[in-house]
This record gives C-alpha cells, sequence and structure tokens, in this order.
C-alpha cells in the first residue's frame, strides 16, 4: 500500500528558517535509510505559505487569496510518499524520524492512499468473490494439512 | 498501549529489521538456518517483554543485541560439548562483535554487504526456483510463510516445508555466507534478478490461468528490485529489472476491464497509467544507461516498455526504436517469442509486409506450433494486406490454440470479418 506522509509547518517553517545543518544531516540519513529499504517513492519540502496562494470556490465565485495563511497547525510544510506493506509499517518508520528534543511539538499525519481495492466498480463482485474463494482454499487446506 | 497494539508494531518492526539482523547472524554463525532460528528468538523475547516494558527506543539495535547474544550462548553450548579450537577463535570474535553491536548503530556499510550477501545466499543456485523464491521473500521480504502460502496459493505445509529444505540443502553443501567471485558473479546476479521479476510476473500475471492481479507481490518485487539497486549501484541490469517492473506496475490499473478481461497494451486507458511509476522507470533506466555497457535483456525490455510509457497515444508509439530495440533483445537472447514481437514492430513501423516477412518464417518453428499468437499475428498481417481468406483461416486457428474464453470469442469474430471482407473484395 502506499501512505502520504504529511509534515505540519511550524513558526520557524513558516518564518522561512531552515533546519539546523545538524537536523539536515540527520533527515538526509533517514531519507537514505528510506531509500535503501525500498520505500520512499517521492517527497518534497514546501516553501512557506507566504509564497502560496488559494482559491476560494464559493457560491459560484472563484476568489484567489494570497499567503501567508495563519492557522499554523493546519498548513503543511512538506511531504512523503511511501510504499508499505500496512499502516503499522508506517508509523514504525515515522517514530525513527529524527526530532531533536527541543524543536517544537509537532505532529506527523499518516494517510493511506487510495488503491485498486478501495474502487468498488473497478474491482468487480466476480473478482472479490473470486478471491475470497481463492483465500478459502488456501485457508482451508492449511488447516488440513 | 494494548498488548494487540504491541503485536502489531512488534511485526512491523520486524518486517524492517529481520533481513538485517539475520544476514548480520548469519556471517557471525556462518549458517542462514540457524540465524534465522536465533533472530526467531529475539522476536520471541520482544513478543514477551515489550508488552510489559513498552518497545525500546531503537528496536533494531534491541534485536540485534539480543540475537547476537543467543548466538553467543549457543556457540558456547556448542563449544563446551564439541571443545573446538576453531570455534573457541570464533566465539571470541563473536563476543567482540557483539560488544561493538551493543553501543555501535552506524554499522550501515557493513550491513549491506551482509544484506547482498543473504540475497545471494536466498538465490543460490543449489536451490530450486520455488525454494529460491520462498527464501527470498522469507529472508528478504520479511513475509510470514503464510502470507508466501496465500500469495501463491499454496498451503502454509508447503511452503514451510520448501523453506526447511532449502535451509537444510545450504547448511548440507557448507555454502559459504560470501559475495560470489569475479568469475561467477555475473551467473548469480542474474539468478536473484530472476527469482525477483518471478515474483513480480506472480504477481503480474496469474500462473493458475484467472484474470486476477495481486498486486501486494508485485510490490514485494519492486521494493525487493529497489532495496538491490541500492545495494549494488553499478549493475545495470538490476536498474533495467527496477525500471521494467515499476512501467509494468504502472499499468496494473489499466489493464483488467471492469468485468475482469484483460486488456492489451494498445487498447490501454493511458490517463489510467501510473505516471509517478513511469517517471520512476524512466529515471531507472537512465541509471542503467548512464553506467555506460551495453544493455542487458532487462534494460532493453525496460527501453520498449519506456516507448510505450512515453507515447500519450498509441500513435505516438516510435515502433522503429521498439523493431532496434528487439532486435538488439534478439542478438542477447535468441527467441521465437522475441522475434514474432519484433515482427509486429516492424509491420507497425514499416508495414505488414515487413512484419509477415519474419511470421513466415516463424511458421516453421516447433516452440511455436501451439501458441495462439503466431496465428493472431499473421492473420492480421494477412488481413492488413487483403489476403482475407488466408487472414479468416489463421483466426480460426489462432482460436481454436487459445484457452481463454473471450479471447477466443475475439478471434471468431475477426474470422467472420476476414470472412465478410473476403466476399466482398471477391464481388
Amino acid at each position: 500500500m502506499r501512505v502520504i506522509v504529511l509534515i505540519k509547518a511550524d513558526q520557524d517553517s513558516e518564518a522561512g528558517v531552515m533546519p539546523s545543518e545538524q537536523l539536515l544531516t540527520e533527515m538526509g540519513q533517514y531519507n537514505e535509510e528510506l531509500v535503501k529499504a525500498g520505500v520512499m517513492l517521492a517527497g518534497e519540502g514546501l516553501h512557506p505559505s507566504s509564497k502560496g496562494k488559494r482559491v476560494r470556490f464559493s457560491g459560484g465565485k472563484k476568489n484567489v487569496i494570497d499567503g501567508p495563511f495563519t492557522e499554523t497547525k493546519e498548513l503543511i510544510a512538506g511531504f512523503w510518499l511511501w510504499q508499505v506493506r500496512s499502516m503499522d509499517e508506517a508509523v514504525e518508520w515515522v517514530k525513527r524520524m529524527p526530532y531533536p528534543v527541543n524543536s517544537p511539538e509537532t505532529e506527523i499525519e499518516i494517510r493511506p492512499v487510495f488503491e485498486m481495492d478501495d474502487f468498488g466498480s473497478e474491482f468487480t463482485p466476480e473478482l472479490r468473490e473470486q478471491e475470497a474463494r481463492l483465500r478459502a482454499q488456501v485457508e482451508g487446506s492449511a488447516k488440513r494439512s | 498501549m494494548a498488548t494487540s497494539d504491541t503485536h502489531r508494531a512488534i511485526d512491523a518492526v520486524w518486517r524492517i529489521e529481520s533481513a538485517k539482523i539475520i544476514a548480520s547472524l548469519t556471517r557471525m554463525v556462518g549458517e542462514v538456518g540457524l540465524a534465522e532460528d536465533l533472530a526467531q528468538d529475539a522476536l520471541v523475547i520482544a513478543l514477551e517483554r515489550w508488552p510489559e516494558s513498552g518497545i525500546p527506543n531503537n528496536p533494531g539495535a534491541w534485536l540485534m543485541a539480543t540475537a547476537k547474544h543467543r548466538a553467543v550462548d549457543q556457540l558456547r553450548r556448542r563449544t563446551t560439548l564439541e571443545r573446538k579450537h576453531e570455534q573457541l577463535g570464533r566465539e571470541l570474535e563473536i563476543q567482540q562483535a557483539v560488544s561493538e553491536a551493543d553501543f555501535d548503530t552506524a554499522l550501515d556499510d557493513d550491513i549491506g554487504d551482509d544484506l547482498l550477501r543473504l540475497i545471494f545466499t536466498a538465490c543460490h543456485p543449489l536451490l530450486s526456483t520455488e525454494a529460491r523464491v520462498a527464501l527470498t521473500l522469507r529472508l528478504i521480504g520479511g513475509l510470514t510463510t503464510w502470507e508466501i502460502a496465500r500469495a501463491f496459493l499454496v498451503t502454509e505445509a508447503t511452503i514451510a516445508q520448501r523453506i526447511v529444505r532449502a535451509k537444510r540443502t545450504l547448511a548440507e553443501a557448507h555454502v559459504p555466507f560470501e559475495n560470489p567471485s569475479e568469475s561467477v558473479r555475473a551467473a548469480r546476479l542474474s539468478s536473484v534478478l530472476e527469482v525477483i521479476y518471478l515474483i513480480f510476473n506472480e504477481g503480474y500475471s496469474t500462473t493458475a490461468g484467472d484474470d486476477w492481479v495481486r498486486p501486494a507481490l508485485c510490490e514485494d518485487a519492486l521494493r525487493l528490485g529497489r532495496i538491490l539497486a541500492e545495494l549494488v549501484p553499478h549493475e545495470p541490469e538490476v536498474h533495467g529489472l527496477v525500471a521494467l517492473m515499476e512501467i509494468q506496475a504502472s499499468r496494473i490499473r489499466a489493464r483488467v476491464g471492469p468485468s475482469g478481461e484483460p486488456i492489451l497494451l494498445l487498447d490501454q486507458n493511458r490517463l489510467r497509467w501510473d505516471q509517478l511509476l513511469i517517471r520512476r522507470g524512466l529515471v531507472a533506466l537512465e541509471r542503467a544507461e548512464k553506467l555506460g555497457a551495453a544493455l542487458g535483456p532487462y534494460a532493453l525490455q525496460a527501453a520498449i516498455a519506456a516507448c510505450h510509457a512515453r507515447a500519450r497515444i498509441p500513435a505516438e508509439t516510435d515502433w522503429a526504436r521498439i523493431a532496434a530495440l528487439y532486435d538488439a533483445l534478439a542478438q542477447l537472447m535468441p527467441s521465437p517469442v522475441v522475434e514474432l514481437n519484433r515482427a509486429v514492430a516492424l509491420s507497425m513501423a514499416y508495414g505488414p509486409a515487413a512484419g509477415l516477412e519474419i511470421v513466415d518464417l516463424l511458421t516453421s518453428e516447433p516452440s511455436l506450433e501451439d501458441y495462439h499468437l503466431l496465428p493472431s499475428v499473421r492473420g492480421d498481417l494477412l488481413a492488413r494486406l487483403g489476403r482475407f481468406d488466408e487472414a479468416r483461416a489463421e483466426f480460426e486457428r489462432a482460436a481454436t490454440l487459445t484457452c481463454n474464453t473471450r479471447e477466443r470469442e475475439l478471434l471468431f469474430e475477426r474470422a467472420r470479418t476476414a470472412e465478410l471482407s473476403a466476399a466482398d473484395a471477391g464481388r
């Protein structure tokens, strides 16, 4: 499965303050570890919201709003796209992310990406039934032996 | 944290760490079977302790240190029984390794090297292909026996037995835990690539004959390929294989229709192709090409897949380049199927006559006697040349050869169309 891992903005990231050299090095090592494990598919860091824009859809109208945006906790500072076997594995990888003790409190959000399985009409009832049948076969024969 | 949560977390840690732990232990104890047992012991200890003590800060290092202590205990016990000088020496070495491992977590390069050895061991030519596949998924992929059994639609006992036998074979042959020497390296590497691609294909197309994709196996194979590519970044064929798998996987969503029927490449909705995987595939292919050597079979196949991936619509396909790539592939691994593909590419690039010339040569090929795609392709080329009577006969022949019901219907329909066209032409 694929998950997107969202890194929230904080005052520093919104102020455009670059992370310390030590943190950058640790982050680099962490990213390398993700690549070596075949987990990393993509990832990017984002400029502060002052360089961003929003398009608001409301009452049939579209309004463009310039950044910065104030509600820092709702803002995103970067993301990764990972290939993992389970949400548990994703959690385990996130726990390994470098996090200096003196940094402000933050939350990393992990969200599963829609997969073929999640598309009802594409993954047809026949296919689902077939899979269930095969699963039953495998489990049944495993129990017998 | 509830016990079940802890168990799931331990499971996740195990998946991430087990290959590295087993690889390190194998270097210490010299035997992959014993190493896996010791690693499992450490896992059992974690399952007992962590629900109460909580998960340690560096769970991987904890598991590694615990497993290494078990290794020392085990060897000490053996040594007291046997009192062999050799083993005493080994014990000292191991004790040293353990004390280093306890506080040294920056052993990354060594671990990479051990991991590579473990991959070579799991794919050792002494083992049957089936055994290599099972052992690779188990030791490197961190899959459980049950998961492997489910993926290959066999019983758990079958897989367990396969793995036990494979480990015994390796132990009895005293296969050393080392990277293969230069003289056999290419052959051993191609055995590894073959295993990974086999796992991928098992997920991509099914051996059981049902139109059904098992994407989890594709993902496992891709992950193995990506891991290998970081371990041996200077091997062009590894990047070639990764590129081929990434690009093929990019079409998974497009290759099965709403009622489960397979959709051929040229009929697929290209908007459903996964652009992220295509991009990754093209980057991997570029890495293979940049290494300078002539492209190997995987890189060539990836380059062919890339031609399709780059075309936004079928009409934009660079068929001349595909024909040339098939030509290069045919030089490396001559095969009638590659020739048939080359014929199709040539016909797309230069017209049906160019393709038919090769296809006609293949009709006497014994290995293609029952291969429905040969008459199917020949029928198509003949129809395009206006030779409808011959085309009809070929489509009918192809229809009787295929095992796929939908494909048979389609071929009979093409035969009927050819018949009508022949009648029209005769009037």
